[in-house]
Parts: structure tokens; sequence; C-alpha cells
């Protein structure tokens, strides 16, 4: 079967053409660098994001976070509701670990930004 | 009335970065005004990532690539003032300014980086008919709302336009709780990137309505909803084709406009197209002295271009300070159409120079010549151009100084045009 992705490594965004059988890659052509085809790969067994949103702060400001690295796609959600259930005590350095292994995923959440 | 060498107008990635190029460039004196509250201008309302790729090799959150230049600012102690608005920049470089803890006062600059960025083209430029209720937003205003101020401003949203900023909040507000119901854009493509598309629509089930647009805004005191029609190919609505969509939230991504009210006091020259100073290959505009970098000379797409630009201007203001200037030439750019506009749009001196253009439309399989008179100086193959991409092209000193008709012409050739 050929699959048809669009590459989000990069602005670029690549056109992939991915052939796969059952839960295996076997080409991915339509990539201008090796990064598409990791892409490709990861995104056909299991399509990961990096999420990025905000928690509260105990003074009421908001403060930016990310996963440091991608979760799987299906668990956003259940990321986003952990993630709004927290108010996190100021001050906050930027690389601060907010939440540890959100949802179970190994990865855990950052905070983006010097907070004080 | 202060005195001061430099005055770098904004303090987002181009303002923040070119005060750092002008200070290690041998520029000391130098004083960043800015009217929010923090450094780092849009950059802290963005906190999605994605920017830095270029300039970094890494991917970075808004907040977290403003602080990479941030934080140089402040070791190399680079003074800054915050919620301060400049009202007006004369002719002879006095800057007007106002702020809560020194009222209206006056600087004298020697010379001034303009780097006040853009903002986004409002409801009013759209003539959408219907009535004018609560619930109609630019993209950018609800990103504000959503990042910023924790305020989720509506449950069922469409999105007019696909620009970035529209699919990144696309995205948000699904996160936050939010139903996207449609995306449309009247263009047959989007001017946004195609992986945008990817992990802002099509992960969440947005559908993207390629050629269309809102006909009509229903309700009274609140949104109630819109109707939405399919355009022909000369964009004018197929009335027959509405189709109604209840929702209680509008968003408007439609396009970004340099922000050049102070600029136009200073008698520099404008190009019609890209709404921002007309510069030479150091940024420099019109008028000796003044530099323009970022957003406010031309709406970039990635801020790793915001930030390289900046570094030209600051360089180039900091030899301007200490009479550097080398021989001066004059020799315009001209541009055929296809492709929309150059920055810069001509060169007062011969140097290594990446010219920074946009196309009028997509183009597949095009060649790009750089002419003087008949005599091709440079050309370039692309196998894909979108509107929504800025392109480059490099120059040499050598090949500039070769120009001998007094100016050059750059044009695209096309196999087909999408």
């Amino acid at each position: 079967m050929i699959k048809n992705l669009t590459c989000i490594v990069c602005p670029i965004g690549c056109n992939l053409e991915v052939e796969v059988e059952g839960n295996k890659v076997k080409r991915v052509s339509g990539n201008e660098c090796k990064r598409g085809e990791l892409y490709a790969r990861s995104e056909t067994v299991q399509p990961v994001r990096t999420l990025t949103t905000t928690v509260l702060t105990d003074d009421g400001r908001l403060l930016p976070v990310r996963t440091d690295k991608p979760i799987p796609k299906n668990l956003i959600f259940e990321c986003m509701k952990e993630i709004n259930r927290k108010t996190v005590s100021l001050p906050i350095k930027i690389g601060d670990v907010i939440i540890e292994n959100i949802a179970k995923t190994g990865a855990n959440i950052i905070a983006s930004k010097n907070m004080g | 009335m202060k005195n001061v060498d430099l005055v770098v107008i904004g303090a987002g990635p181009a303002g923040m970065s070119a005060a750092i190029s002008a200070y290690n460039s041998g520029a000391k004196d130098i004083l960043i005004l800015e009217r929010d509250s923090e450094l780092g201008g849009i950059l802290q309302q963005c906190i999605h990532n994605g920017f830095g790729l270029h300039k970094f090799n890494e991917e970075l959150t808004g907040p977290e690539y403003a602080w990479r230049y941030l934080k140089k600012v402040q070791e190399l102690k680079i003074p800054y003032l915050l919620g301060t608005m400049v009202t007006e920049i004369t002719k002879d470089k006095k800057i007007i300014a106002i702020n809560p803890s020194e009222g209206i006062f006056e600087i004298q600059a020697k010379a001034i980086i303009l780097a006040m960025g853009c903002r986004e083209r409002s409801k009013g430029a759209l003539n959408i008919p219907g009535s004018r209720p609560v619930g109609v937003y630019s993209a950018g205003t609800v990103q504000k709302y959503v990042n910023l101020k924790g305020y989720l401003p509506g449950n069922e949203a469409v999105i007019l336009g696909s620009g970035d900023i529209g699919l990144i909040m696309a995205r948000r507000m699904t996160l936050e709780g939010a139903k996207v119901k449609a995306v449309c854009e009247i263009m047959p493509y989007s001017s946004g990137l195609a992986r945008n598309i990817q992990q802002c629509l099509n992960d969440f089930d947005i559908p993207l309505k390629l050629s269309h647009t809102v006909v009509e805004i229903h309700g009274k005191s609140r949104l109630t909803g819109v109707t939405i029609a399919k355009v022909d190919e000369n964009l004018k609505p197929i009335m027959d084709k509405k189709e109604y969509i209840p929702c209680d939230t509008l968003l408007l991504s439609v396009g970004l406009i340099p922000e050049n009210e102070l600029s136009k006091n200073i008698g520099i020259e404008f190009d019609s197209v890209t709404q921002g100073p007309v510069v030479d290959q150091n940024r420099q505009t019109t008028v000796p002295g003044v530099f323009a970098c970022g957003n406010v000379l031309h709406v970039h797409d990635l801020v790793d271009y915001v930030s390289d630009e900046a570094e030209i201007a600051g360089k180039a203001a900091a030899h301007y300070l200490n009479q550097k200037a080398g021989e001066t030439i004059n020799i315009p750019i001209k541009t055929d159409g296809k492709i929309r506009y150059t920055v810069p749009q001509r060169f007062t001196e011969y140097k290594n120079t990446v010219l920074y253009f946009r196309t009028a439309n997509v183009y597949s399989n095009a060649t790009i010549n750089v002419r003087d008179g008949d005599k091709i100086i440079c050309s370039k193959k692309k196998r894909k151009l979108l509107p929504a991409t800025m392109e480059t092209i490099t120059l040499t000193k050598e090949m500039i100084s070769s120009v001998n008709s007094g100016c050059m012409s750059i044009e695209l050739e096309v196999a087909e045009n999408d």
C-alpha cells in the first residue's frame, strides 16, 4: 500500500510517499533529507508530536510549557487534561520540569520561559 | 533631552538581534525602546515549537527563541526601556516617546533601527456583509487571549484565512476544548506551511475549505454563525453554493501589514508591494542612518530570517556611526510581476548579498534569472515556488560590480504555471 504524508520535521514540508506492507515501511521517497525518512517510519508505526501549551501559576499568570520529547499523538488530550489540573509555584526557570512522565509517556513537561 | 548614538525601536526578534549585532560591531551607546512589558515581542505569545531550525538547528518554542536573544541583551548590558511607546520620529532623528515614569521625553539619536514589526489585517479591511457582533477576532488577538491571559473566547469557531497564525490557533483552540468547524481559504492553495496543515488541521480532523470565503456574519450581540461560499476563479463568491455554519467565534487570519506609521514622518521611500521601506544591502533606508529590519521591512515566514536580517542592519548601523561607509553607487533591482518584490530593493555598495524575494503565484520548475540588461549575471533553478515561502538567491560582490546598465532585474522563467 502507498501512503502519502506531509513531513512536519521542518518548514519545507516535503510530500512523502511511503510504501507500507502490513506494519512495515518498505520504501520512502519524496524526502529532501534523512530526517524525512525517519519521520515517515515513525509516522507509520506510531505518530508522535511535541505538545506545547500553558500551565497556570500561583500568581495567576500562564507559564508556557512543552514536552521535552515528542509524545504519542493519541495521548495529546490525556496530557492536556493532566496539565490543566496543575498549578505551579513561582519562581520557575526555563527548562524546569513541571510534570514528570506525563500520562506515562516517558516525557516530561518543561518550562519554556523564566518566570518569577 | 537624552543623546544616544543608536536607538532601536522595538524589542522583538528583530530589535534584539539588531542591538546585539550593533554592540558586537562596536556601537556601545545603544538604547532599545519597547512598548510591551517584557522583551521578546510577539514570540512571547507564540508558545508553539518550530522556531530556530536554521539558526540553532533546534526546534524551539517562541519564548525559548526569544530567551536566546534576551539573555544576550542582558549579558551585554544593552540598556532598554519597557512600557515605552514611541510616538514620533523626526527627520533629524529626534525620537519622542512616552512612558509612565518619565512622561513624554525626547531622545536625539545619531542612527535609528526601525524594528516595530507588523500587525494583522483587520475585519475592516475585508468588508464582510452582516452585523458586527462580539465574537469576531483577529487570530493573533485570540492567541494573546488564550496563551497569555488564559481566556478562551468561544466554544465553536470558524477561521477565515489559512495563514500560519490561523492554523496554529485552530490547533490551540482545539487543545483547550473548543470545536473548530472549518478553516476557509479564498485562494485555491493555503498560505500557511504544509507542515502546519498536517499538524494543526489534519491531526485534529479540522476541514480546510480551499476556494471558500465568509460571505455573511450572523448574530446581534454575540456571533451566532457565518455563511460561507465557494468562490470562482475570479475569487467571486458563487452564491448558490452557500453553507451556514453555526459558531460563536470567527477568527481572521488574513495577512499582516508592516507597522510603519512612525517611519512615514522621516521622509524615507516606501515599497508599495512590501509596504515597508526601500532598503539597500545593509538594510539602510533612503535616509542615511535610518535602518529597518524584520517584519516592519517585509513580512517574513521564519523568525530565523528576521534574526539574520537584523544582524545585517545592526552591523551596518555600527559602521555608519563609525563613518565606515564605502564608496556609494545606486543600482536598483526591478522585478517582473511573477516575482512580487525583493529585499533589498537596491544596492549602494558592492558587497556579497542574499536577495530575498517572493513570487506572485505557485510556479513549478522555474528558473530565477538576475539580469543586467540582456546579460544573465546569476541564475538558479527551483522545483517549486510558493507565494507563502520566502526564497533567496545569493549575489556576489563581483556579480553586482559587473552591472553596466545601472540597473538589475530579476525574472522568473517558467515551464508550467500551476
